[in-house]
């Protein structure tokens, strides 16, 4: 069972790529580690993305409380209070105020910002879940096919066709409609009445792990054929050590990326899935479900559709550059500050050889430096 | 090569087993199909009740439902037998029938979104690869990350909220404000200038240009009404064929190449003529017509090319066909411009032609310019909300992937051998570029069979979608499972085609049989 897919093609070259060493800042006996870490904290996006997710984490779970623990806002999100102004949010920039109900009200007198909280803590709940689940199960089902191949690799890849192709809109629609069945005669019934939110997530995490299986096998494919494998094998180590000490350190990278852009997706799916009406169910609330309630009342009580859909769009676009920087981190052929010395190498090419052809359009910086890292070409 | 296509095929045929026995039963055990009828209060609940039962055979276990299903639905692969199988819907509409409409609505929706969607995708993947790291790369990487961080149904009511109803109010009365004209050139003018690279000089001046044009050009439109009365005339057709001339040409092979640029100019002069020439032919046009009408222009530009010859008689002949689709294309735009005020004042249409839901106007009557018309305002608003959040994938894949080959060693070759940048882009970079992007394209083709289920019901448009999401909701099996076996079996022989072409067009991937 041995097809050459894509994945594999593109890792086996990145896996060429990765055996070259490394440029030449990164040879001062740093750690793997060390280098990721001062990699990730050289991304300036990533890190406004990482500021900007702990900000809305911290708002999002310690305003309205989480767990019984009181919060510092004084509504939460089922509290009704009359209408002040109309529900119009007293929140402003200019003069800076927060007011009364800085995101407004609804019409009937509930508080948005306590509302959009609640919503931002359930998507942040249900997208950890997610990833956590996902992660697991796909690093070890891939790890299992990658490193064992043969029928293990046969019956765990065929099991992930199959759910592949499963659409996870129906597996949602029957987890809504199991935790809905109110007869309570079944341990999961009353579960999922109380945790509704937990359970959506742990019945997508358990289909969002195919695509991370894939990749993950794809990596072991190629690192289960390099040298200091079979070294290690040589040696006497046993499989697990193989796995845990050679291997699974060198898929990790590959790993905790993928693990982060399947939350970024998890969010948008939840939001979704919400919106469509099988997700998180009133009387508790999520983004997507106060987007669906309100979308009817743009045209009267803006603010009820503007709030949640911004906090949608910046928890997921923060994820997504936390990403980017890690990918960036993670992956030695994006090299950051390449752009810098490809700018300088250009300037010093045109001091020598000025005579660079202007018609055909100036070449871009990128493109026409020699390439300036030892370990290629 | 053969027995591994096979293989394919056969395990393909095992996991669609197995996967649609697990969606019928999941389908089926999802809530119970008497729902609504055990809560109404209807005298013949029982009857209702009864037949509804019969129809869906729900005294039938689920498992062995699905056998059944799938002795019906094994009947469609015996070709031309004409007693395919797939059930009734609870409506007991046949589902065959059932797929086959709503598969034209989501084929309208989504093919035209996805054509789109590739084409600009993969220009700003090329243009940011290009200008790495320039201010322009930074803008398009963020506005590509924030596109895939919209959730399309906030984006849907958006676009409904400012693209509809906003722009039909503007269509009432369409003047545009002076600050407006002067912040739009203003906004294209620094794109522009941060686009074009190079001096600063350059820049300021292809800004300066694209500013003062782009505010005349408002201003224009709005002092004479245009959007009352739009149309382009044999004027604007000219002056805008010629300068697809030279673009074109500058694209497929450069401007040196004369024959090729008289070629492509040639082409624009005879679109002005045929301006004139074809209006009365398009006024009973039909799809079919038109579509004719475009093979007869490319081939007329191709002959036209190969007449020319020149040093590389295929360059002329390229970059005369392509010249000669796009002006054509302008004169088909001016034909529906003509048509739009009598789309405009119809009495179903009544002044507010961008329709916010829905794929058609009810009982609209009219010649082909007119319905076309009313598809397009219909098609318009869902096809950029699936344009924005599928666009940014693909300019991130490009852009990545042509970024790997430019620092290819045989691009430095192409470089050092003094070929000019315009050949090693389009030439060399480009075209090997692509080929990762075959195999995204494939996989996306088969998933556009499933539609856009939160799209379509966002915008009311009764497509695959909708179909499946319907089925979802009634607990009804079988309109889920022909959706199904449509998205899965498209994905499946996609996925195929994916991996053969990938090898096809790289040599270096070997398919072991």
């Amino acid at each position: 069972m041995s097809q050459p897919t894509q994945e594999e093609v593109i890792l086996a070259q990145q896996a060429q790529h990765e055996a070259a060493p490394g440029p030449g800042a990164e040879n001062q006996g740093l750690s793997q580690g060390q280098i990721v870490r001062k990699r990730f904290f050289g991304h300036s996006g990533a890190l406004v993305g990482l500021a900007v997710f702990a900000l809305i984490f911290i708002m999002a779970f310690t305003s309205v409380g989480f767990a019984g623990i009181p919060g510092w806002w004084k509504y939460n999100h089922v509290d009704v209070s009359p209408l002040i102004n109309d529900g119009v949010p007293s929140a402003s920039l200019w003069p800076l105020a927060w007011g009364e109900h800085p995101f407004g009200q609804d019409r009937i007198g509930r508080d948005l910002f306590a509302m959009t909280m609640r919503g931002a803590q359930q998507s942040i709940i249900i997208m950890v879940i997610i990833g956590g689940i996902a992660g697991l199960i796909g690093a070890v089902v891939g790890g299992l096919a990658g490193y064992f191949r043969g029928w293990t690799e046969a019956i765990l890849m065929r099991l992930t066709d199959v759910i592949i192709i499963v659409p996870v809109l129906l597996l949602a629609a029957v987890v809504a409609q199991m935790a809905n069945r109110r007869d309570a005669d079944s341990w999961f019934a009353g579960f999922a009445a109380s945790n509704g939110v937990v359970v959506l997530g742990i019945f997508l995490g358990l289909v969002s792990w195919v695509g991370l299986a894939r990749l993950v096998r794809g990596e072991f494919l190629t690192l289960r054929e390099r040298e200091f494998v079979d070294a290690a094998r040589i040696s006497g180590a046993s499989n697990a050590r193989i796995i845990f000490k050679h291997i699974l350190p060198n898929a990790v990278g590959v790993l905790i990326v993928n693990v982060t852009l399947t939350m970024s997706a998890a969010i948008l799916l939840e939001t979704a899935l919400s919106y469509l009406g099988v997700g998180v169910k009133s009387p508790d609330t999520s983004l997507g479900l106060l987007i669906s309630q309100n979308q009817e009342a743009f045209a009267t009580r803006p603010w009820l559709f503007w709030y949640p859909g911004l906090f949608i769009v910046a928890i997921c676009l923060s994820i997504n550059f936390i990403g980017d920087g890690l990918r960036d981190a993670f992956d030695p052929r994006q090299k950051k500050f390449r752009a810098k010395k490809a700018v300088e190498t250009v300037r010093h090419s045109s001091e020598t050889a000025p005579a660079v052809p202007a018609a055909s359009g100036p070449a871009p910086a990128g493109d026409t430096t020699p390439n300036s890292d030892p370990g290629e070409g | 090569m053969l027995s591994y296509v096979v293989r394919r095929l056969a395990t393909a045929a095992l996991i669609l087993l197995g996967a649609s026995f697990l969606v019928y039963l999941l389908t089926a055990s999802s809530g119970d199909p008497l729902a609504d009828l055990r809560a109404s209060n209807a005298p013949n609940r029982q009857q209702l009740m009864d037949a509804r039962s019969q129809l869906l055979d729900l005294d039938t276990p689920a498992p062995l439902r699905y056998f059944k299903w799938l002795g019906g639905a094994a009947q469609c692969l015996v070709p031309f037998a004409g007693n395919c199988d797939l059930g009734k819907s609870v409506t007991g509409q046949p589902i065959t029938e059932a797929l086959g409409i709503a598969l034209i609505q989501t084929l309208t929706l989504v093919t035209g979104a996805t054509v789109l969607a590739i084409l600009i995708g993969i220009t700003l993947g090329i243009v940011t690869a290009l200008r790495q790291y320039s201010a322009l790369d930074y803008g398009v990487t963020f506005m590509a990350f924030l596109f895939f961080s919209l959730p399309i149904f906030w984006v849907a009511v958006l676009l409904k909220e400012f693209g509809a109803i906003g722009f039909n109010n503007f269509l009432r009365n369409p003047v545009i404000p002076l600050p407006v004209s002067l912040g739009t050139g203003i906004v294209l003018g620094v794109v522009v200038a941060v686009a074009v690279g190079g001096e600063i000089k350059r820049r300021l001046i292809s800004g300066g240009v694209v500013f003062a044009l782009v505010t005349a050009v408002m201003v224009y439109l709005s002092a004479t009404l245009w959007f009352k009365t739009p149309g382009l005339g044999p004027v604007v057709i000219g002056i805008a064929g010629v300068g697809m001339a030279f673009a074109v040409t500058t694209l497929v092979s450069g401007l040196k190449n004369r024959k090729a640029l008289q070629s492509s100019l040639i082409m624009a002069g005879l679109g002005v003529i045929s301006w004139f020439v074809i209006q009365p032919l398009l006024a009973q046009a039909t799809g079919l017509m038109i579509f004719l009408l475009a093979i007869g222009t490319v081939l007329v530009g191709v002959g036209v090319g190969y007449l020319m010859g020149g040093y590389d008689r295929g360059q002329s002949m390229r970059a005369a066909g392509i010249t000669a689709f796009l002006v054509g294309g302008l004169v088909v735009m001016d034909r529906f411009m003509q048509a739009w005020p009598t789309y405009f004042n119809n009495s179903r249409v009544r002044g507010r032609p961008i329709a916010t839901i829905g794929a058609g106007t009810p009982n609209l009557q009219g010649d082909y310019w007119i319905l076309t018309i009313d598809t397009f305002t219909h098609l318009i608003l869902p096809t950029v909300a699936l344009i924005l959040v599928s666009l940014a994938s693909y300019t991130r894949f490009t852009r990545s992937s042509m970024l790997e080959i430019m620092n290819m060693d045989y691009i430095r070759t192409a470089r050092a051998k003094g070929l000019s940048e315009r050949a090693v882009i389009m030439g060399h970079a480009f075209r090997n570029a692509l080929i990762p992007l075959a195999t995204i394209v494939a996989f996306d083709i088969g998933a556009l069979i499933g539609g856009a289920v939160i799209t379509e019901s966002v915008f009311s448009v009764h497509g695959m979608g909708f179909l499946f999401l319907d089925g979802i909701t009634h607990i009804d099996p079988n309109p889920v499972m022909g959706v199904f076996l449509c998205v899965a079996i498209t994905a499946m022989v996609f996925n195929l085609v994916a991996d053969l072409a990938y090898s096809a067009l790289d040599p270096r991937v070997r398919i072991k049989a």
